[in-house]
């Protein structure tokens, strides 16, 4: 083959992956049913998978590992269930509030970060993560501590002379909470084409390289850190709207290790990757969870088995990026 | 006004002195070559004028601008750029995209959400222009992981050249080289120096190279400063037959 119509036959397979996800996304609450899903675990899936996707912007497109990133999912989830409880009962609102409490956070604290690598960039994450972590849990008067942050529910969207109640029909949600997530993944697939998602690549293929190329590295990894957070603190902000509800365990370390995990199961150098992963993630725990306690085990089995197998992921299965 | 003054620059590891009070003045235009026995400090000595060490004393003055505290990335946007010894490519990128992301950088695109049609035109011009230097065209869409050591040599020096440099700095770039190819660089070196007027200063360990290609060579030896000259002076030269040439007859 020619490499022209090498590449018209990469750019078709691409167009007809796109086509298929979006497709299964759009539909999904009409042929879940029949594979004895319920709506509700579809918006799991995209709230999941939009988190997943924002820890591999960072790890799958920067080489950047944070393993503390639930903090700025949990500090969206609070922010958003603070504003719709205290503030005002309007849902964009809430994810506006939650977005920036989140991001704003996680983009302060990336200054102290970003001279840190590889395993004790992480040690840093997850030390931070859980900080947050046990001010939620201690701070009762606000966040409601362990038993967690009660008392508030999405409300409708208005727009005037019709409302689209978001509370009561779960596939009125599902489409709300898919429109939300095609739009961050709009601004993610964005950024990473633009040259300044160049340099993130360049900075995670060979950093000395870039460093040579004349990029200042620490300011590159901060803004791709902090984009990062806002992604993930959006995520975290449609969780408290999904269960009405926020805990502690949105902040924990433990639920960093799952988005990490759903990336590398997926395939964390493929954009679409860690939702793949998601979907095998919260599909394997909703059913397997009704038949045992011990689901994790059998999910920490298909890990080993994936790393094992197939190091890219389950995506990266579906033809390498190979040119020769 | 010379385009490279290094003054008198140490570098101590501990109690290890890897480079000692060495000065070396390059030319605008001037190719040079550093060479000099194994351990001789050349790698040192070129890491602490890109940057990427910071020297115990002494300062470096590049295009007249006093550059001892500025980090790496700055002096490369000030148009110092080099090759390591070590290729420091993007391997599983394309030919094409390594090279876009030196002609973005060096574009001052690199914190740029989009290009505009005409910014993305030149931007492709540009590219097309520094492949077709090298003869990479064709590979443009290879990723360079997978292409011979020759060709992944000749993309780092692409790369640096799409910074538009007034220095390249080249370390070993034959390094690891079959004849074939260490012929190709050589001529593409000498390309760059002759038809560009580039000034370079380049570490190399193939004395054909050297003597083929070099204006004025500097030797180092065991840290130190051994002597510097044209080609004839340093082949004439009996203090460096003794330390560098003599171990090799």
């Amino acid at each position: 083959m020619t490499p022209k119509a090498r590449g018209l036959s990469q750019q078709g397979r691409h167009l007809a992956m796109l086509a298929v996800i979006w497709a299964a996304l759009v539909f999904a609450p009409y042929w879940m049913p029949l594979f004895g899903g319920y709506t509700a675990l579809g918006t799991r899936v995209l709230v999941l998978g939009l988190a997943a996707m924002s820890v591999n912007f960072l790890l799958g497109f920067t080489g950047v590992l944070s393993f503390g990133h639930a903090a700025w999912f949990g500090l969206g989830a609070y922010g958003a269930g603070l504003c719709l409880k205290w503030v005002a009962l309007s849902t964009p609102l809430a994810l506006l509030a939650g977005t920036v409490l989140g991001g704003v956070a996680g983009a302060i604290l990336g200054v102290l970060l970003v001279r840190r690598r590889g395993v004790y960039f992480a040690m840093v994450t997850i030390a931070f993560g859980q900080v947050f972590y046990y001010i939620a849990f201690q701070w009762s008067s606000l966040t409601g501590g362990d038993d967690g942050l009660r008392g508030f529910e999405r409300q409708p969207l208005d727009f005037g002379p019709f409302k689209i109640d978001l509370l009561h029909n779960d596939v009125y949600f599902y489409y709300f909470v898919l429109v939300c997530f095609a739009a961050a993944a709009a601004v993610m697939a964005f950024v990473l084409r633009s040259p300044f998602g160049h340099t993130m690549i360049a900075i995670r293929e060979n950093e000395r390289r870039a460093r040579f190329l004349g990029i200042p590295i620490e300011l590159h990894i901060w803004i791709a850190f902090a984009l990062s957070c806002f992604f993930m603190a959006f995520a975290g902000a449609l969780y408290a709207l999904l269960n009405n509800f926020a805990d502690p365990r949105v902040l924990h370390y433990s639920l960093s290790g799952d988005f990490v995990i759903m990336a590398v199961m997926g395939g964390m150098r493929r954009f679409w990757g860690p939702l793949l992963g998601a979907v095998i993630f919260v599909v394997l725990q909703d059913y397997i969870s009704s038949v045992t306690v011990n689901w994790m085990s059998f999910i920490g089995a298909l890990i080993v088995l994936i790393v094992l197998f197939f190091p890219r992921g389950v995506l990266g299965l579906l033809g390498q990026r190979r040119t020769a | 006004m010379s385009t490279l003054e290094v003054r008198s620059v140490s570098k101590r590891f501990g109690s290890l002195v890897a480079v000692r009070d060495i000065s070396m003045t390059v030319a605008k235009g001037e190719l040079r070559a550093v060479i000099g026995p194994n351990g001789a400090g050349k790698t040192t000595f070129f890491n602490l004028i890109s940057g990427f060490l910071a020297p115990s004393s002494g300062s470096i003055v590049f295009d007249g601008r006093n550059v001892t505290a500025l980090p790496a990335h700055q002096r490369v946007n000030l148009g110092m750029a080099r090759t390591f010894q070590i290729t420091e490519i993007f391997p599983e990128l394309t030919v094409l995209e390594n090279i876009r992301i030196a002609t973005e950088a060096a574009a001052g695109y690199r914190l740029r959400p989009w290009l505009n049609r005409a910014e993305a035109a030149d931007l492709a011009r540009r590219i097309e222009e520094t492949l077709a230097l090298a003869a990479l065209s064709g590979k443009a869409d290879r990723l360079v992981g997978e292409l011979a050591h020759g060709d992944q040599r000749a993309t780092e020096i692409m790369m640096a050249l799409a910074l538009k440099p007034h220095l390249l700095l080249l370390d070993e770039p034959t390094a690891g080289m079959g004849d074939q190819e260490t012929y190709e660089i050589t001529q593409l070196i000498r390309r760059l120096h002759k038809d560009s007027r580039l000034t370079i200063v380049l570490i190399e360990h193939d004395m054909r190279v050297v003597f083929h290609l070099a204006d004025r060579i500097t030797v180092l030896d065991q840290g130190s400063f051994l002597a510097e000259g044209t080609p004839q002076e340093i082949a004439a030269n009996e203090a460096v037959q003794t330390a560098y040439l003599g171990q090799a007859a």
